[in-house]
């Protein structure tokens, strides 16, 4: 640990512990949103370990995440609920496994686009062995498990995350995946083995959303392809990581904060303009601060540490 | 070492592009500790037998050992890790890296590995002697052309390895620069490294090189010592054309 992971880390803790006793002063609004806060802290943080450093921009975060949903939903009342929660993030990892492996040799746009047909894919399929095989649009997520629980749950998953991030960005396959995210010609021309590098991050990546998903599961009670596997949730995922700024750790959580309050008025406000509204933030965002907030903190204290 | 065997032996190595045929049956040899000039004129197919040989791609035919080792067809992953490192004809720096993880790069992965205070020790070591006098920590993009081509130089370097390719090094430096940097090879070739190095720059040719092998049209049209070669009827009239010769 350097001098300054030693000053930041109680500071963290602090943080931490006080995000921790939010239920218990609020159990209504405040705790409705800081569900949605922390989810899409671990969501997006999961979505940048791999994407950050890459520079790949994937569209799959709700493949993965409903993936996670529907084991949940599957099995919910055969299986206990942390069993399936580790069934989620060992599905989820093997479909990141299978796509990365595919796919990862695609550059740029084609990832991207591919990345977005594997979630409409995931959902349509899921549609069909519905309808086909059983009665019902959607599954019955029916548990004891309260919005409190599912708060800590997420909570400590995303210290997890940071942790993980906080590993891979001091190890060799960190160092790897900023090589490849730079030029991708120099770095196998470093020996890196890129495509091993590229899946394995994926991997903890869609694991994580998995994860994710499977604890969301019990606060929807009744849980359909349409809204397990919303493109919304990928593209909501990347602006929040972008806006943040997905090149730090902690990037991403600097844009979930404001965007989360932010999507939770306009959709209170615009409910039919919703999507317009954040595909023009979206477009500013990208315009004008394409390093996102960590790039603009991290200029300022470059600036003030010049003058000074 | 294995006895006897050439640092790298081409052997009858074809590339063709849809039916443009880049490199037409190259055959050489490099010897440990040489250092050897592959020379022609533009587009006479110099960095496609560069990128055969670091496996940027493979060849159509023929055969490319690496003290013995045959290596054509390979990735350059697995090439990079068996020993082969370059340079690039336009410069390749990575822009969001520090200087000191420019050149740490690649010494993590490659043929010789190291991590930690070790790695980053490396690496202030090579900065220094390719003569770089910035700060480790400084953005490589304020880095002057030539200061960009030490880095990547030493990023070639430091993974200590048993062939180095440099592609058009010289190339782009004004006359000052162009005398560090012939100078910069010329204490490599005193530590024994095994250099094949593309250039343009005819004198850095004749004062670095032990021998020369010239390409024309993808093909070998002379081999020998830099004079032996530059007085070749066939290499001028490659280089001046027919009425000249």
């Amino acid at each position: 640990m350097t001098e300054r992971e030693r000053r930041i880390l109680p500071i963290c803790l602090a943080a931490f512990i006080a995000a921790a006793l939010l239920p218990l002063a609020d159990d209504g609004y405040w705790l409705a949103l800081g569900i949605s806060v922390v989810m899409y802290t671990t969501l997006a943080t999961s979505w940048a370990l791999f994407s950050g450093p890459t520079h790949y921009i994937s569209l799959a975060t709700a493949a993965f995440f409903g993936v996670g949903m529907y084991t949940v939903g599957a099995w919910v009342g055969l299986l206990p609920f942390p069993v399936l929660v580790l069934i989620a993030g060992l599905l989820g990892a093997a479909l990141a496994a299978v796509v990365g492996l595919a796919t990862l040799r695609l550059s740029g746009v084609y990832f991207v686009i591919f990345t977005l047909g594997l979630a409409e894919l995931a959902r349509q399929v899921v549609s069909w062995v519905q309808t086909t095989m059983g009665t019902s649009s959607g599954l019955y997520v029916l548990t004891d498990i309260t919005e409190p629980i599912i708060y800590w749950s997420l909570l400590a998953l995303a210290a997890v995350i940071y942790l993980i991030g906080w590993r891979i960005g001091r190890s060799r396959l960190g160092f790897a995946l900023r090589i490849i995210g730079n030029d991708e010609v120099v770095a196998v021309h470093c020996g890196i083995g890129t495509a091993r590098a590229k899946v394995i991050l994926f991997v903890v990546s869609g694991c994580l959303a998995a994860v994710i998903g499977a604890i969301m599961a019990p606060r929807f009670a009744y849980v359909t392809p349409t809204q397990a596997f919303s493109p919304m949730l990928s593209f909501q995922v990347v602006i929040m990581a972008l806006l943040g700024g997905a090149h730090r750790l902690w990037g991403p959580l600097l844009g979930v904060i404001p965007f989360t309050i932010v999507l939770d008025l306009i959709a209170a406000n615009f409910p039919n303009q919703t999507a317009l509204l954040l595909g023009g933030a979206f477009l500013l965002i990208v315009y004008f601060i394409p390093n996102g907030v960590a790039g603009l903190i991290e200029n300022g204290l470059r600036r003030g540490r010049s003058r000074a | 070492m294995t006895g006897g065997a050439p640092a790298l032996a081409v052997r009858d190595v074809t590339k063709a592009f849809s039916g443009l045929v880049a490199v037409d049956a190259m055959t050489f040899d490099l010897a440990e500790n040489e250092v050897m000039g592959l020379i022609g004129p533009n587009g006479s197919g110099k960095t496609t037998m560069i990128n055969l040989i670091s496996g940027a791609f493979g060849p159509n035919s023929g055969s490319i050992q690496l003290y013995g080792d045959d290596i054509a067809g390979a990735s350059a992953t697995a090439i990079a890790r068996k020993g082969i490192a370059r340079t690039f004809q336009i410069v390749r720096i990575l822009p969001s890296l520090t200087v000191l993880e420019n050149v740490a790069a690649g010494g993590v992965f490659g043929h010789r590995r190291r991590w930690g205070r070790e790695l980053e020790e490396e690496a202030r070591h090579l900065l220094d002697k390719v003569g770089l006098e910035v700060s480790g920590g400084a953005p490589v993009s304020a880095l002057t052309y030539i200061d960009q081509k030490r880095v990547e130089l030493a990023r070639a370097l430091i993974g200590d390895p048993r062939v180095l390719l440099l592609d058009e090094w010289l190339a782009g430096l004004n006359p000052t620069e162009l005398k560090t940097g012939i100078a910069l090879i010329e204490a490599l070739r005193g530590e024994g490294r095994t250099i094949l190095i593309v250039e343009h720059v005819m004198h850095a040719i004749r004062s670095l090189c032990d021998r020369c092998v010239v390409m024309n049209s993808g093909a070998k049209i002379a081999e020998g010592t830099p004079a032996e070669v530059l007085a070749d009827k066939e290499v001028i009239r490659a280089y001046l054309g027919d009425d000249d010769a």
